[in-house]
């Protein structure tokens, strides 16, 4: 086990590596002069902002700086916002994405689990068909459109009774957090009630289930002690790329519930091509993502002992 | 013992027999079969039809619906389907003259805020009797009774008298005008005024629109009707049917030809790597799998700032290559599964014991076998690729103005989606639609197609 993770967290740092390496000849590459504004006026202005900003010096030299100062943790200063540190930024912006995230993960694996257990309990009867024809629905409507048509639905809910009952948009109290953790969680939610509706329904007729049934254990025993625990297996091993997909998916929720996370932070930096935000905000999420896989393939293998074994 | 006597007759071959061993049902080629199960499935036959008609939509519509979605008509901006398109043939606007203001003011000068002249498109005159004072006028589109706002702030006035020209519509404004104090602040003495705006044309502008042909002398006050948009236009002008229509051959277009590319790089990546096996096969898996780990939409976003866009360009090839780059290893990964699976089989060793060449094989034995898990991984990829154009050009990183895409209809209409909600809705459900269709025929092509995963998900 213990080779495993270690492995893992190798081919992790090798591939968080790539990443920078990747975002930073990348940035490189791209046409232009970040110089080139209102501020570089005489060519002398130039020479000193590029001395500052350590641009005067050969690629190479720049990108062994870059990969020290990441491996120290320091993603460097902001080109459009003086004198402010990405890491400060990152800081400032990213626990708000976080919580979001958290909350969307849990709103997501809860209705998944609830929403996929019902169909399985009531295969091909009314509840599993509304329920599947919402699910394909969850999937098929942008993650955008959802975000816009639930803040439509706040502004006229608002109106309707005449009170703020929830908030439309911005960030402070749990209740500025309820509408946009569902909508983020959303298709999450649509595609854990499918792996989790088709995983039980496997289960159904495996020999434990069918031995529980002789041993004469009540239905709800068998379903809640024996289905229910193994079919939740596969909805664990997705988590890990759900979170990858929540994570992008906040930059929507972000902009349109005017959230101050860092994915709508990201979204503006490119915007006004701000590359060392870019650059920094890249790798961290990067880091963050290719982590959070190994740590949900690990919190499996714990869980169940047979992948150990595959690997 | 006696010897039967043999005549040649009794050499002649029987007649064949036809009854036995007949085949009573023609017999089913794979795709054949495959093509039964998808008739037999409503959902994947309807979404199959609905995708025809989608291609239809976007390839036939353009010649049907002759309408150039980058042209702005500057009476209808923002209009909802279905909205009033009449208009009238009025003068051409001419400055509000002194000696017009005077009698307007002199006619009589002791009712409250009143209209100079009827309200048009064109301007909104107001005056009202002067108290010596300063004022601030207000306009409000919704009755200020009912929301307690007076609305938009026009202007502060030393003399009672304003023309209000700001981006007129057809319908009713609420003015509201407060008298303010020597100070500068607002007093509790209130005017108010219902205006009913009505659409006004010129005679030269008509004929410019091509509502009133060239060489008819129009009548003043003669009703017209300005160009129709059954779908309604943008925050633009601009017609909504045609942007759609031109928007879906974008988004189809990457939609479609993408998971074509990347499928196909991924198979001769994956059908090489499973074919040579060993230390090849590990390293270029290796290589896949770190292409894997990369964070896609990151590196998306990433991808279209490095390539950037230049003038003039619509920004769908950048995507496509990125795309391109990023999405490759899945397919590489099952294919190459499929063809070590393959390789071990019984038929390709007979293939190959009666000495059929390593393309034969791979043409004739591995491809077809692998064809059905492929076709439904293209099915599947579609929905996704155009959800990643519809994000970026929502995020602003995919398409470029003015080139249409759903996903930029769809960013550019969330803006006023409280006010014209059709900008929104109209594109966003042409995405919707889309994904579904493909995602229905994925399920339905892969119950039909390959009966490893058939069930799978029932």
């Amino acid at each position: 086990m213990l080779k495993y993770v270690a492995k893992r967290v190798l081919l992790g740092l090798v591939t968080i590596w790539f990443i920078a390496s990747a975002t930073f000849f990348g940035m490189h590459a791209v046409p232009g002069d970040p110089l080139a504004g209102d501020k570089a006026t005489t060519a002398q202005i130039r020479a000193n902002l590029a001395a500052k900003y350590g641009l005067d010096k050969p690629l190479a030299t720049q990108y062994w700086i870059y990969l020290g100062n990441i491996a120290q943790g320091d993603f460097g200063i902001s080109y459009t916002q003086e004198n402010r540190k990405v890491n400060d930024i990152i800081r400032e912006h990213f626990p708000v994405s976080a919580t979001l995230g958290i909350l969307a993960i849990v709103f997501a694996a809860l209705g998944g689990i609830l929403w996929g257990a019902l169909t399985a309990l009531y295969r091909n009867r009314w509840p599993d068909v509304v329920i599947m024809f919402l699910v394909i629905l969850g999937i098929s409507v942008p993650s955008f459109v959802v975000a816009a048509i639930s803040q439509w639905s706040l502004v006229n809910l608002n109106q309707g009774v005449g009170a703020t009952v929830l908030p439309i948009g911005g960030w402070g109290s749990i209740w500025h957090m309820l509408v946009p953790a569902l909508v983020l969680g959303l298709s999450t939610m649509a595609y854990l009630t499918r792996l989790m509706r088709s995983s039980l329904l496997e289960v159904v007729n495996t020999d434990y289930v069918r031995t529980a049934k002789s041993k004469g254990l009540p239905a709800t025993r068998i379903f809640s002690q024996h289905q229910l625990r193994n079919a939740i297996l596969p909805v664990i091993t997705v988590l890990g790329p759900a979170i990858a997909g929540i994570t992008t998916g906040g930059f929507v929720v972000e902009i349109v519930f005017a959230i101050p996370g860092l994915g709508r932070y990201f979204v503006q930096a490119i915007q006004q091509l701000d590359y060392t935000v870019i650059m920094g905000t890249t790798v961290f999420y990067g880091a963050f993502l290719v982590f959070m896989v190994i740590a949900v393939d690990v919190i499996y293998g714990f869980i169940d002992p047979r992948v150990r074994v595959d690997q | 013992m006696s010897t039967t006597e043999l005549t040649p007759e009794d050499f002649q071959p029987l007649p064949t027999q036809q009854t036995a061993e007949q085949l009573t049902r023609p017999s089913l080629s794979y795709w054949a079969d495959a093509w039964r199960r998808l008739r037999g499935n409503p959902r994947a036959m309807a979404s199959l039809g609905l995708i025809l008609a989608l291609m239809a939509f976007v390839t036939v519509g353009p010649v049907v619906w002759t309408v150039d979605p980058s042209a702005q008509d500057l009476d209808q901006i923002g209009i909802s389907p279905g909205a009033d398109r009449s208009v009238t043939l009025a003068q051409p606007f001419t400055p509000w003259t002194l000696a017009q203001r005077l009698a307007a003011t002199t006619l009589s000068p002791d009712t409250d805020l009143r209209l100079a002249q009827p309200a048009t498109t064109q301007a909104v005159r107001l005056v009202w009797p002067d108290a010596g004072t300063s004022y601030r006028l207000y306009r409000n589109i919704f009755n200020p009774q009912d929301t307690g706002a007076f609305g938009l702030p026009l202007a502060d006035l030393q003399q009672p008298y304003f023309e209000d020209r700001l981006d007129l519509q057809p319908g009713t404004y609420f003015y509201t005008l407060v008298t303010l104090d020597p100070a500068g602040q607002e007093t509790l003495m209130t005017q108010s005024l219902t205006a009913n705006v009505t659409r006004v044309i010129s005679i030269a502008e008509a004929k410019a629109r091509g509502i009133l042909a060239p060489d008819e002398p129009g009548e003043i006050g003669a009703a017209l009707e300005l160009g129709w948009h059954p779908m309604g236009t943008d925050y633009l002008g601009r017609d909504m049917l045609a942007r759609l229509m031109y928007g879906g051959q974008v988004s189809l277009f990457i939609g479609l030809l993408a998971p074509l590319a990347f499928v196909l790089l991924g198979v001769i990546y994956g059908s090489i790597a499973g074919f040579l096996g060993g230390m090849t096969d590990q390293a270029m898996m290796r290589f896949a799998d770190f292409v894997v780990a990369l964070p896609f939409l990151l590196f998306m976003i990433l991808f279209k700032v490095v390539f950037g866009i230049g003038p003039g360009e619509s920004g769908i090839w950048p995507m496509l290559v990125a795309m391109i780059i990023l999405l490759w290893p899945a397919p590489a990964r099952l294919v190459r599964g499929q063809i070590l699976q393959i390789r071990e089989e019984g038929y390709v060793s007979a293939s190959k014991l009666l000495g059929a060449t390593t393309p034969y094989v791979v043409a004739r034995h591995m491809l077809p076998n692998t064809m059905g898990v492929i076709l439904v991984t293209i099915t599947f990829q579609v929905p996704s690729a155009i959800f990643t154009e519809a994000f970026l050009s929502f995020i602003g990183m995919g398409v470029a103005p003015p080139t249409p895409s759903w996903g930029a209809m769809c960013n550019e209409g969330i803006k006023s989606m409280l006010t014209r909600p059709h900008e929104l809705m109209f594109p966003a459900l042409m995405i919707s639609i889309t994904v579904l269709a493909f995602n229905l025929l994925g399920d339905g092509l892969r119950d039909a197609l390959d009966a490893r995963m058939r069930g799978t998900e029932e």
